[in-house]
């Protein structure tokens, strides 16, 4: 199915990530029309303060001034937490901007400091009127929304990797074991994108009896049964190198790759059959045990993909939006009561009946993910 | 028949006649050779049919007229083992349905909190079982017809199959009686949670279960199918249990059939009910309104038991041990006391006789004496167990038994009875374990819009 651009396109670009300090002279040209003057966003470690709550609808600036310690990102999420725009990599005193387009309706602006978790949030309501979308347009809206999650994730994949490869080429196994799993994380929540360039995939995230025969084992859990099997990773540094060049070629071609509105459906519910046959059994990290991490990651990136088809899903059946809400929060429902001050318990720690619950809440979950493509396809 | 005329105010009156009136899932009748051909989307003709058009598929979607038609066309003799058995009627099919060959039995834990959502699912899987016993595909759009972003309504693995003789017999167990769907108030005195018996070693994710639906064909392809499908239409309100196969029937529920043999080589269970016991049937078998529990009448109760038999210390033993266990001769199956030239299986046990030495000849602990009717104040079971093999071990046995299903009026006067009897002296127990445990109430057939479960969430 071929999706024709509109010619209304929402112009959500990510423009103006002009270089910190230089403070706010607005170049204004995307949101000449809109009155008042760009939404202030003061981020810190532990807040995140809009200056605007009720917008117009049309074209919204935001401001973003990180005066914390940790690196900040800035959402704005539609419900189901589609992503409307995003800026990544605020450092500690940069102030960057985000311009968006939101059509009336209600939405969330979040801080991520740390780039971590559902971050600050706060309500922002645009009222106004706003043109309603044809179908063609939401579902370009929709994978345009999508690649901005794919951005914000390879973003910091690269970034995570890096400190990963580091840690792992100075020898410093602790550090590369706290780092593992975070730097998989971004990999996980795009996987059926990441996986989608011929042997790139393999060569960064095979397992081991995965490897065909005459090809070399590399990638991240070739280091991950060093780190914690055979507890030496002072020859890696190699593979190391070959990891972050892969996950380098893998994110530039997430990033330019066009995805159709079928590849969405299809990619959340493949996330899904991921945790199924991998994550359930504890086969994916098998030296680590840290599946849980790349369960939730799987599970958000499922929901992302979703989240932006939410638009188009809630015109044609709206039941079965409401029913993966509902099967989407009690997956989570079971990874929240196993979190722990760094993270996720290690699969090994999970007992029989708690695999068994997730079992069936996977299940539960990807019967209703498995109607989407077609609903996506209707005409 | 219709279900109704045997529900509900129904009294004393009217079971009597349902008593006389020959059982509902007696050999259903044959079609005059001049039916009218089946219309909509056969599991077996679709092969056949090539691709089927937009034109075809909404005629098939619109009407449940394609169900009852293609149900009425199914009916063939009840010797025909591909031939479909009715769905509806006063009792569920299954029960003294002529044992078919196969078993796919699987128990479920109710997941979804809603009531609503349950009864949803009830129906929804009452659909797709008539549908499934009638020798059509799970959904209206089949395996192959729907579109093809969409995975199939079915899942396909039945495709040019017939019915097989499928049946499909839903239960409920005690543990949905409690206080998530409001249905304490009518749980059956008669579902008892069945007492911990010497000797069990059961395992939990063996035994238990809110729902359970056994079906039974003669092509394990077809019982496997439609659990499959029924769980898979299950997701995100029931979670499968567990579930056991079953093969070689180990009953009879008709004069017409043979008694088998179990894995130990021996027939037993000769005594079993059988569908020709009218009243006996109404004695032992179906519940009645007047038991206390009007949303069963006609129903029946169902203990399931997985018997794990040690079938390698079993072979090591010798033939008059074995005999001697059973009471039985391993050959004819004839009783112990029967003359051996030329006794036969349903001669009559004479536990009376003793030998020479003034031993009974069926000893006090045989299997047949602690199991009969006769020492168990005439209580008996309506037998449709299985064996199983399910590879082996891992310590290089098998892991093997018998798959125990017995269908009965009160659990609480026949089967809890019988056991304790068994359970403590049986000379068997040396060579078996059980190692799963549930029990069931499976209510009454369904009426022509009824659906399964609907005279207990009435
Ligand atoms: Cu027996």
């Amino acid at each position: 199915m071929r999706i024709s651009r509109p010619s209304t396109v929402l112009v959500l670009a990510l423009v103006g990530v002009t270089l910190a300090g230089c403070g706010s002279s607005s170049d204004d040209k995307a949101s000449g029309d809109k009155k008042g003057g760009p939404v202030s966003v003061a981020a810190t470690d532990t807040s995140c303060k809009l200056g605007d709550t009720e917008l117009d609808a049309g074209t919204s600036t935001f401001e973003i001034k990180n005066t914390g310690s940790k690196v900040t990102e800035f959402y704005v999420y539609a419900e189901g937490d589609r992503i409307m725009g995003e800026v990544e990599n605020i450092g500690p005193g940069l102030t960057r901007k985000l311009i968006v387009e939101l059509p009336a309706g209600s939405y969330q602006g979040a801080c991520k400091p740390g780039m971590k978790g559902d971050g600050l949030r706060t309500a922002l309501k645009v009222t106004g009127a706003s043109e309603s979308l044809g179908t063609d347009a939401q579902l370009a809206e929709a994978t345009a929304s999508y690649q901005r999650y794919v951005k914000s994730q390879t973003t910091a994949l690269i970034a995570k990797t890096t400190e990963f490869v580091a840690a792992v080429k100075a020898n410093d196994i602790e550090k590369a074991k706290a780092l593992f799993p975070v730097a998989r994380t971004y990999w996980e929540r795009i996987e059926p994108v990441a996986e989608s360039f011929g042997d790139l995939d393999p060569r960064t995230d095979a397992r081991e009896n995965d490897v065909e025969p005459g090809t070399e084992w590399t990638g991240f859990h070739r280091i991950e049964k060093d780190l914690w099997v055979t507890k030496d990773v002072s020859k890696d540094g190699a593979l190391a190198d070959q990891l972050l060049k892969d996950v380098q070629e893998v994110v530039t071609k997430s990033n330019s790759v066009k995805l159709s509105p079928l590849e969405l459906a299809n990619g959340a519910k493949g996330l899904l059959d991921e945790v199924a046959t991998g994550k359930i059994t504890g086969e994916e990290d098998r030296y680590s045990h840290t599946d849980l991490w790349d369960f939730q990651a799987n599970v958000e990136g499922s929901k992302a993909a979703i989240a932006a088809l939410r638009p188009t899903l809630e015109d044609r059946n709206p039941a079965l939006v409401k029913e993966l809400d509902t099967r989407f929060a009690a997956v989570q429902k079971l990874l929240d009561a196993q979190t722990t001050d760094d993270g996720f318990k290690l699969y090994t720690d999970l007992t029989q009946a708690e695999i068994k619950q997730f079992a069936t809440a996977v299940d539960a979950l990807s019967e209703p993910l498995s109607q989407v493509a077609a609903v996506v396809a209707q005409k | 028949m219709d279900a109704s005329e045997g529900r509900g105010a129904a009294g004393p009156a009217a079971e009597v006649s349902e008593a006389a009136a020959p059982p509902s899932e007696a050999p259903p009748i044959k079609p005059p050779a001049d039916a009218p051909p089946r219309r909509g989307f056969s599991r077996r003709r679709l092969l056949g049919a090539g691709a089927v058009g937009i034109a075809g598929l909404g005629a098939a979607a619109a009407g449940g007229y394609v169900v009852s038609d293609a149900r009425s066309g199914a009916r063939s003799g009840g010797s025909d083992t591909a031939a479909a058995i009715p769905f509806r009627g006063t009792h569920q099919a299954g029960i003294v349905t002529p044992a078919q060959d196969r078993l796919h039995f699987v128990s479920f834990d109710v997941t979804t909190e809603s009531r609503a959502d349950l009864v949803d699912l009830l129906r929804e899987w009452t659909k797709a079982a008539e549908r499934m016993t009638a020798g059509e595909a799970a959904g209206a759009l089949g395996a192959v017809d729907g579109p093809i972003e969409a995975p199939p309504q079915d899942t396909g693995e039945a495709l040019g199959l017939p019915a097989s003789q499928l049946t499909l017999t839903i239960g409920f167990g005690p543990s949905l009686f409690d206080r998530r769907f409001g249905l304490a108030a009518k749980r059956p005195a008669a579902l008892v949670d069945l007492p911990a018996f010497p000797g069990d070693d059961l395992e939990a994710a063996r035994s238990g279960g809110d729902i359970a639906i056994q079906a039974c064909a003669n092509d394990p392809q077809v019982a496997v199918h439609a659990v499959r499908n029924l769980a898979r239409i299950g997701f995100g309100a029931v979670a499968v249990r567990w579930s056991q196969l079953g093969f070689g029937r180990t009953s009879s529920t008709s004069r017409g059939q043979a008694t088998p043999r179990n894995l130990f080589g021996f027939k037993d269970g000769t005594a079993n009910l059988k569908a020709e016991d009218a009243s006996l049937l109404e004695q032992q078998l179906w519940a009645g309104a007047a038991d206390g529990t009007p949303w069963m009448a006609n129903g029946s109760y169902l203990v399931a038991r997985r018997i794990r038999m040690h079938i390698e210390t079993w072979d090591r033993t010798s033939l008059d041990e074995q005999q001697a266990i059973f009471g039985r001769f391993k050959g004819t199956g004839a009783p112990k006391t029967s003359a051996d030239a030329d006794s036969a299986e349903f001669d009559d046990f004479e536990f009376d006789t003793v030998t020479g030495a003034s031993e009974p000849v069926i000893a006090d602990n045989a299997h047949t004496r602690l199991a009969h009717p006769d020492f168990n104040q005439g209580a008996r079971l309506l037998r449709r167990g299985y064996n199983f093999v399910d590879g082996s071990d891992g310590l290089g046995r098998l892991d093997a038994g018998l798959f125990f299903l017995a269908y009965q009026r009160d659990p609480r006067k026949q089967f809890i009875p019988i056991q304790q009897n068994l359970a403590r002296v049986d000379a068997m127990n040396e060579y078996v374990k059980h190692v799963g445990s549930a029990v069931f109430a499976c209510p009454p057939g369904l009426s022509r819009d009824g659906y399964w479960g609907d005279t207990l969430f009435a």
